[in-house]
């Protein structure tokens, strides 16, 4: 297993009444009314602090991702943080998972394939170069992407940064949607031919299909845990096995919300409002925001013959959803370590995933507490369950020298020592 | 009701397949639809009454033929495209009607080849913009708040035949997928702003153009009126009270006959 931290940098003090008071989390929730930027520096560096102290108590990956206009997670710039995280593990074994810049935002996409190449020159070669498609909210509504137009953009965005890292010679790139005279990269990875590759998605076939073609590892990022996921990771497998991919559980990612404390009691009086500060708040994202078009004809189709057998919007059930339904259908792993131990494996062996995501600071969660779901994730689970896959499986989705177990360094260990019997 | 047929036409060097609806007798006249799709309704019906209308599908939205937007990059390769469209269904310089997104198409065609239309009407057309008056993103506006923009009176019986869902849930599907998947491909020529340089082009226009405009239009201020009017040399406007973005459906008799009394049938 690789297991890493997931962050999403969210506003962790929105009022009791957000979601009544407000259109929507994402788009145009009002800075002014709902925070300070003072305030902000603050989240920035717990988030900050939050990723470091996984690195030292031996997580295996740190993660940030990109959004814009959005109060759950204000990382407009991921590689603005994954600069100060490289920096700030140097020395450690731990990987850089930038999940990601977003292709069709970035402008031109060189601009990845140079922070990207920066970020592995600095962190010595532990960089995951996530690729996202981006979502509507943040392409289209942000950034002004024509909806109809993001995807092919993501495939030409791609292919030219992948390009711009393995050419030897200067080269001219005749795009539709990017012309440059001469791509001559400087600097280039360390990492050769090229980083890892990670290809974020929420299930959509297209997605599949890219990843098999080009050999990249499918994330599926859900926030409605891996109950929901499984029948969508049932399915990519078996597409993997239509295309006559190994069935290596390091080709595919998932994201786990993920409470840990002392006993089960005591995560719902450490996490219960936390959980529900998330679903309530942080997904509340109006549906307006994704234009016609993010979805290409065949997803719309099924999305909306979907939405017709379903009785109710996953919205209006999660309204009435109390913290115990949340851990009930595990949309939350929440719990004292055995049970966090028990369902992380099981969610290991039923998903068949090789790198896992964990979002350890949940909505509204505060940074000491947040610290201490760290700890107890490091310190009473990690050990439990990372062994799995290591010796049937390589991950080739991962920085080659990285592969092995971390040897955590001397001080580390004594703050894992204490963690653990603080 | 005219009796309707259906003509496939394929241009863009055969890549661009799409179909138009032809009925009517009398000279012939041009009509572009808006963003949410070509139907055939009573105003298309009168219009048939004294012209052969030819209603061609924007590239893509016609039912089963999703992909023929692909070949089509940007709004000059659509315009062009349409000259194409044109000359297969044999009309040299046509009448031109057009309404909202459809508006703005008529008008990008007049304005780029003025001797292929020889009379134009626009309808509640995009195209222009104001900072003082937006445009309402209408692809990302909440179908329940669609209703005040669209419609004077958003209770009135134009509104509610819209808003009425079909009783067969697969028709349902189908008509939600052709609306949506409508909305796509026309947005693929006026997001994120459907300001894509017109202003400097509508001074070619040669055409006598009438630009009418629904009096409570709350997608696109009546005021684009004016702006349309000083910019096109040979213009005169008619603005349709108890309208509001769709005046042929909310005042047909008003808006179809301003319309062939303009056009001359």
């Amino acid at each position: 297993m690789k297991i890493s931290m997931f962050h999403l940098m969210p506003h962790r003090e929105l009022p009791d009444d957000f979601e009544e008071r407000y259109h929507s989390v994402w788009v145009d929730p009002p800075f002014h009314e709902l925070a300070t930027a003072e305030r902000v520096g603050d989240y920035y560096n717990w988030t900050l602090d939050e990723l470091m102290h996984a690195a030292d108590l031996g997580f295996d990956g740190i993660c940030v991702n990109e959004h814009h206009q959005n109060a759950y997670g204000f990382m407009p710039g991921p590689n603005v943080m994954g600069g100060a995280l490289a920096r700030a593990t140097r020395g450690q074994d731990v990987a850089l998972v930038q999940m990601g810049a977003t292709l069709p935002t970035t402008n031109p996409p060189i601009r990845i394939a140079e922070e990207y190449a920066m970020l592995d020159c600095i962190s010595g070669g532990r960089l995951v170069a996530g690729m996202p498609l981006g979502t509507a909210m943040d392409a289209n509504m942000g950034y002004g992407i024509t909806p109809i137009e993001q995807r092919e953009r993501y495939y030409e965005a791609h292919d030219l940064i992948l390009k711009a890292w393995e050419s030897r010679e200067p080269f001219p790139f005749n795009g539709k949607y990017t012309q440059l005279p001469m791509v001559n990269l400087w600097p280039r990875p360390i990492q050769q031919p090229r980083p890892p590759i990670w290809v974020p998605g929420m299930g959509s076939l297209s997605t599949w299909e890219f990843a098999a073609e080009q050999g990249h590892c499918y994330c599926f990022l859900s926030y409605f845990g891996h109950a929901r996921g499984k029948a969508v990771m049932d399915s990519f497998w078996e597409f993997m096995e239509s295309k006559g991919k190994e069935p290596n559980p390091y080709r595919a990612g998932f994201l786990q919300l993920v409470a840990v404390s002392e006993t089960d009691a005591q995560a719902e009086k450490d996490y219960e409002k936390h959980v529900k500060y998330f679903f309530e708040k942080c997904l509340h994202i109006a549906p307006e925001f994704t234009p016609p078009g993010h979805q290409d004809y065949r997803s719309l189709e099924n999305s909306m013959r979907r939405m017709l057998s379903e009785q109710t919007s996953m919205r209006d059930q999660l309204s009435e959803w109390s913290y115990k339904d949340y851990v009930d259908n595990q949309f939350v792993i929440s719990g004292g370590p055995a049970s966090v131990r028990d369902q992380l494996e099981n969610l290991i062996k039923s998903l068949r995933v090789g790198n896992l995501m964990l979002l350890l600071q949940i909505g509204s969660m505060p940074h000491e507490l947040t610290m201490k779901n760290i700890e107890l994730m490091a310190t009473e689970v990690l050990p439990h369950i990372r062994h799995h896959w290591t010796d049937e499986w390589e991950n080739h989705w991962w920085p080659e020298s990285l592969r092995g177990g971390r040897r955590m360094n001397a001080e580390a260990a004594d703050i894992a020592a204490v963690a653990g019997g603080s | 009701m005219a009796a309707v047929t259906e003509r496939e036409t394929r241009v863009w060097q055969g890549k661009v397949e799409s179909r138009a609806l032809i009925a009517g007798e009398g000279p012939p006249l041009v009509f572009f639809h808006g963003a949410m799709g070509l139907n055939w309704d009573p105003f298309l019906d009168t219009l048939a009454e004294s012209f052969t209308v030819y209603a061609p599908e924007h590239p893509g939205t016609t039912p089963g033929l999703p992909d023929a937007i692909k070949p089509i990059d940007n709004l000059w390769d659509l315009v062009l495209s349409y000259y194409e469209v044109f000359d297969e269904l044999g009309l040299e310089n046509p009448a031109v009607v057009g309404h909202s997104f459809g508006g703005m198409v008529a008008a990008e065609v007049a304005a780029t080849n003025p001797s292929r239309v020889s009379k134009l009407a626009l309808i509640d057309p995009v195209g222009l913009w104001r900072d003082d008056a937006p445009v309402k993103n209408w692809m990302a506006t909440a179908p329940q708040d669609l209703g005040p923009l669209l419609f004077a009176d958003p209770t009135g019986p134009a509104a509610m035949m819209m808003a009425t869902p079909p009783p067969d849930p697969e028709t349902g599907i189908q008509m939600a997928l052709r609306t949506t998947w409508s909305l796509a491909c026309t947005g693929k020529f006026v997001w994120p702003i459907p300001d894509k340089g017109l202003k400097k082009r509508l001074h070619r226009i040669t055409a006598p153009t009438l630009i009418l405009w629904g009096e409570q239009d709350g997608l696109i201020p009546p005021v684009y009126a004016g702006e349309f009017e000083q910019a096109i040399p040979n213009a005169r406007i008619a603005l349709i009270p108890g309208a509001g973005h769709l005046p042929q459906m909310e005042q047909l008799e008003q808006t179809a006959s301003a319309v062939t009394g303009f056009l001359g049938g």
